[in-house]
């Protein structure tokens, strides 16, 4: 190796720790950049994948029944490739081993293999065969969420009548890839499964021979997916139909979708912090090393090294830690990506959830950091190329110190020498004391932000499951019941309290804006279901006018006072105008609630109940259950506390692994940015404070000044820090948020507790570190050495 | 005794300065730290340029090294006028035709008595070998010696030692014993002195100690940025001979 490499290698080592922190901002950044592109990558090429390959149609339509020569005239429909019809079912479950009743969805499949829309992946055991109706293949989460296995039995009540279903398969779809009971938002994988079923049996089962209710189509190239819908609609309307829907409001691909988007932003908003700080730390290092070798490059000119000799051998020193960084944050982001690609597979159910490194997200983050890496050297590289030689050999002219605010004869005499010294070298260069407190600040930020998910989401559960809902158990009627149905529910043994709802799916629209959606008509908002914002304020629900979520009022382009135009969907299907009485700010998914007897009175019927919330005698809820189990007209049931539960372990975990992730990240760029200060400093001044030492000062005295300056730079990073922590995050809850839900910009105070914690943890390591070198200075040597 | 040889005269000079002065601004303050200096050097030959601190000796020796530039007045070297020359020239006349060798030395602190010396002759058109350049100096068995590891002597040894591993034409070296005790100063001066007379190097030293001029074949005096003196001695000392 030639001598000018080996200097710059030897040198590297000697300042092995300040590189090695500039290496673990890169790392940092470069594994967050390419774990998230690569984790973006493979859901979308998994989800375009199993989209394909398993014919995940274009457009939906539910309908109470049409006659199966309609997917005839559908397929005549110009624009339309393909058409299944199918019938669909929501039924009870007895779970062996839970007391509680699960819902199947069951989904009809043809007796004979063949392929159709929505197709099924058989996962593990066998099809059903013809001729035997009570073989059914399950979703994979269902199955293992209760350890069933192809062969096991399983009992459900369809139509009325109890049915002893023989498990042959384990299945996974397209359609299903984020599995949840309708009208939930969270997985329950024990209790809600969908079960494919032979068509046949299915027909017989529900009497729907000829008959179908579940429609879907994909599109042909170029076809206007509105064009069809409006088709649909119109064909299917006299048969119950709810309205055609696309892709885009399919609940399973909508969290898919969101899912890569956020995983978007993560991609840009994160690398880019620390890439900024790497720039950071490469200037005032590089700028340091330039200053303390300046009669090195001198001599290096002198003997006839050209400019661009020296500069590239500078540059070297950043783009070596660069490169170093690189490499471990590829192996890292490789690594994490895997991680993070095992959470969505628990998550999402793929058929296969391949994990694609890109060797393009490698190269792009490698050029970024380069690009950061020269940026942030270019400025030393340029002094150390531009140092007329002659002028290199002196050393620098001592820097003009001139009274500061401080120095005023009346603060003066109030304040030590050594504080003076502190606040002198911080008044001498504003600039670089205001850039260290921004990089500071900026992992103090990123501590807040990385939590704050944390914080929203605990006030997400918070809401959602105890402020917002306070029932048991929400029983769902498999068709709308009468009034009187309370009756029936209140002589069952062991209802404490029981509030009913209706959900009407009506189409509303304003001006041009049109949408699908069901209205809530709630007997009360003071009950089991409250009204709750995101900001934990409980609201009343309006005697008549409709109570709309904020997201669906922005997005109908509506304000309270506003006429909107309301189509029911069902029963007499009227046309009626409505005001928008308010607005509600919540947490989850678009709503429309209404007082029940006003959403009666509009529907213009008797009245009718989908629901029951129901808070139960928990010593009897065993009995209930069972009760529920064989009960005809009930559909399903919704335990709050599962809901909970599951909660918890999936998206709780997930959010934990990505919390631990950020938080370390963190750490390392609040260490680096300390450390690198401190050293810098203590190079800058090791003359200055030996001299002090030579004078007669202590130590400690000595270490006061050094990482006094520290402290206080640390001092006023940390509410600096916090400030843009809670902006930070308010612009994560913005793009993070989306119609599925929307984060609540809540903090709790030990988010800002630990983000100081942190930080002062850092700045100790740090100043132990350093004060070692500071303790060990040989007074002799350093009054000896030149500057 | 050594001395030059009396037909050197007569050759074109190796270098020749024209009128050259310096201006400097520290701060506020002008410095004229030349002044209208003119002289010639020759092949072959050595001269003591000799002054008082701030007498303007470094600026010129500087100046002449192709390490900084004059506010007016010209240089040449072998005819060619280095004054003028682009920052690629002056790059690629110092790596080939200068040999630098400073008072502090200013070795790389990070590589071996060795490693410093190779840094040049990597980059030079002909050089020697770096071993035999350091065992020029005497220091053959040192190779290895990181510069904290060396004495003062040593250290400046090996900065001689890269300074000629190129083969200059002209060594230039800056208070060579400035830093050194007298008797590891005259060892130093009885290198420089070694390589002057072995290989034929124009070399100009620049002291403030007027007892080194014994030494030269020309001792040149400059005073406040100004010539005050130009003599050639008859008879060149050895530097062991040399007392102060």
């Amino acid at each position: 190796m030639k001598a000018l490499p080996r200097k710059l290698l030897r040198e590297l080592m000697r300042l092995k720790g300040q590189m090695l922190a500039v290496a673990a901002v890169v790392a940092c950044g470069i594994s967050v950049f390419v774990s998230m592109s690569s984790v973006k990558h493979s859901l979308e090429v998994s989800r375009q994948r199993y989209y394909n390959r398993f014919r995940f149609a274009d457009v939906f339509v539910q309908v109470k029944r049409a006659p199966e020569f309609y997917r005839e005239t559908v397929s005549r429909i110009p624009g339309v490739a393909s058409v299944s019809t199918r019938i669909t079912a929501d039924v009870t479950l007895d779970v062996p081993g839970l007391d509680e009743p699960a819902t199947a969805r069951l989904v009809s499949i043809p007796e004979y293999r063949t392929p159709v829309l929505n197709d099924l992946f058989l996962k593990k055991g066998r099809y059903i065969e013809p001729g035997k109706p009570e073989e059914v293949i399950a979703s994979k989460p269902f199955l293992e969420a209760n350890h069933l296995v192809p062969g096991d039995r399983i009992s459900a009540v369809i139509n009325g009548r109890k049915r002893n279903l023989l498990i042959v398969g384990m299945g996974l779809s397209p359609e299903y890839i984020y599995e949840v009971q309708p009208g939930s938002f969270f997985p329950d994988k024990r209790r809600f499964g969908v079960f494919w079923m032979g068509r046949r049996s299915l027909e017989s089962a529900l009497d729907m021979s000829g008959a179908f209710n579940d429609l879907s189509l994909t599109l042909a190239h170029g076809a206007s997916e509105k064009d069809v819908i409006m088709r649909l609609d119109n064909l299917f309307k006299r048969y119950g139909s709810l309205g055609a829907y696309g892709r885009s409001e399919h609940l399973s691909d909508r969290f898919i979708v969101d899912e890569i988007k956020q995983v978007g932003i993560q991609i840009t908003f994160l690398p880019v912090v620390f890439l900024a700080v790497a720039v950071f730390l490469l200037n005032i290092v590089l700028r340091r090393i330039v200053a303390t070798q300046r009669d090195q490059i001198a001599v290096l000119k002198a003997i006839g090294y050209s400019n661009e000799d020296v500069g590239l051998h500078y540059l070297g020193f950043a783009m070596i830690p660069t490169a170093f960084g690189a490499i471990v944050g590829t192996l890292l982001g490789a690594w994490l990506g895997r991680g993070l690609m095992n959470i969505y597979a628990e998550f999402y159910n793929f058929a296969e959830l391949v994990y694609y490194f890109r060797f393009e997200d490698v190269a792009l983050s490698v050029l970024l950091s380069f690009a950061a890496a020269i940026f942030g050297a270019l400025g030393a590289v340029r002094s150390a190329v531009q140092l007329p030689p002659a002028e290199a050999m002196r050393p620098d002219s001592p820097v003009l110190y001139k009274p500061g605010f401080f120095d005023r004869e009346s603060l003066r005499k109030k304040i030590p020498v050594s504080l003076r010294i502190i606040v002198r070298n911080l008044e001498r260069r504003p600039w670089k004391a205001a850039l260290s407190v921004l990089m500071i600040s900026l992992s103090v930020a990123i501590l807040i932000a990385g939590r704050y998910t944390y914080d929203s989401l605990d006030r997400m559960v918070q809401v959602e499951f105890t402020e917002k809902h306070r029932e048991d158990v929400t029983v769902i009627f498999n068709n709308p019941m009468p009034p009187s149905v309370r009756f029936n529910i209140a002589s069952l043994d062991g209802v404490i309290e029981h509030e009913y709802y209706r959900e009407e799916p009506v189409k509303m629209s304003f001006s041009h804006r049109v949408r699908r959606q069901s209205i809530k008509g709630l007997e009360s908002a003071e009950g089991l279901q409250r009204l709750i914002d995101k900001a934990n304020r409980q609201l009343r629900l309006p005697p008549d006018g409709i109570l709309l979520t904020s997201a669906l009022a922005e997005l109908l382009g509506v304000k309270p006072g506003d006429k909107l135009q309301i189509d029911f969907l069902q029963g007499r299907q009227r046309h009626r105008e409505l005001l928008v009485s308010g607005t509600i700010d919540e947490i989850l998914g678009l709503s429309a609630y209404m007082n029940l007897g006003a959403l009666n009175r509009l529907a213009g019927d008797g009245g009718a109940l989908n629901a029951a919330y129901l808070r139960l005698d928990q010593a009897k809820a065993g009995k209930l259950y069972t009760t529920f189990k064989k009960m005809p007209g009930v559909s399903g049931i919704m335990m709050l506390k599962a809901m909970k539960q599951s909660f918890d372990e999936l998206i709780a975990q997930s959010m934990n692994t990505s919390t631990v992730i950020l938080t370390s990240f963190a750490c390392v760029l609040a260490f680096a940015v300390v450390y690198n200060g401190a050293r810098i400093s203590l190079s800058e001044r090791a003359r200055e404070l030996t001299s002090l030492r030579v004078l007669g000062m202590t130590k400690g005295e000595i270490s006061l000044i050094l990482l006094g300056e520290q402290a206080l730079l640390t001092m006023a990073a940390i509410p600096v820090g916090f400030l843009i922590g809670i902006g930070l995050s308010a612009l994560l809850a913005h793009a993070l948020s989306s119609e599925l839900y929307r984060l609540p910009l809540v903090f709790s105070a030990f988010n800002f507790l630990f983000a100081f914690m942190v930080i002062v943890l850092v700045s100790v390591v740090s100043a132990i570190l350093v004060r070692r070198r500071l303790t060990n200075l040989d007074m002799v040597e350093v009054l000896k050495t030149r500057e | 005794m050594v001395g030059v040889s009396a037909d050197s005269q007569q050759r074109p000079p190796v270098l020749r300065i024209s009128d050259l002065s310096k201006v400097y601004m520290m701060g506020e303050v002008r410095v004229d730290a030349l002044k209208h200096v003119s002289l010639e050097f020759h092949a072959g030959e050595l001269a003591v340029l000799l002054g008082a601190s701030g007498s303007g000796k470094s600026t010129l020796l500087n100046i002449i090294g192709g390490l900084d530039v004059p506010s007016s007045g010209k240089l040449f070297f072998h005819g060619r006028e280095i004054t003028a020359a682009t920052e690629a020239e002056l790059t690629a006349y110092r790596r080939r035709s200068i040999g630098f060798v400073f008072q502090f030395y200013n070795l790389i602190s990070s590589l071996s008595a060795l490693e410093n010396v190779q840094l040049v002759t990597e980059i030079a058109e002909n050089p020697m070998e770096a071993k035999e350049a350091l065992r020029l100096v005497g220091l053959g068995d040192r190779l290895n010696h990181f510069p904290a590891q060396l004495s003062g002597g040593e250290q400046q040894r090996v900065a001689i030692a890269r300074a000629v591993a190129k083969r200059p034409e002209l060594l230039l070296c800056d208070e060579p014993t400035g830093a050194l005790d007298f008797q590891t100063g005259k060892l130093v001066l009885d290198v420089i002195e070694k390589v002057n007379r072995e290989l034929g190097t124009t070399t100009l030293v620049i002291t403030h100690n007027a007892s080194i001029a014994g030494m030269a074949d020309r001792v040149v005096r400059l005073r406040s940025g100004e010539l005050s003196e130009d003599r050639r001695n008859l008879t060149r000392m050895s530097p062991s001979e040399l007392v102060w």
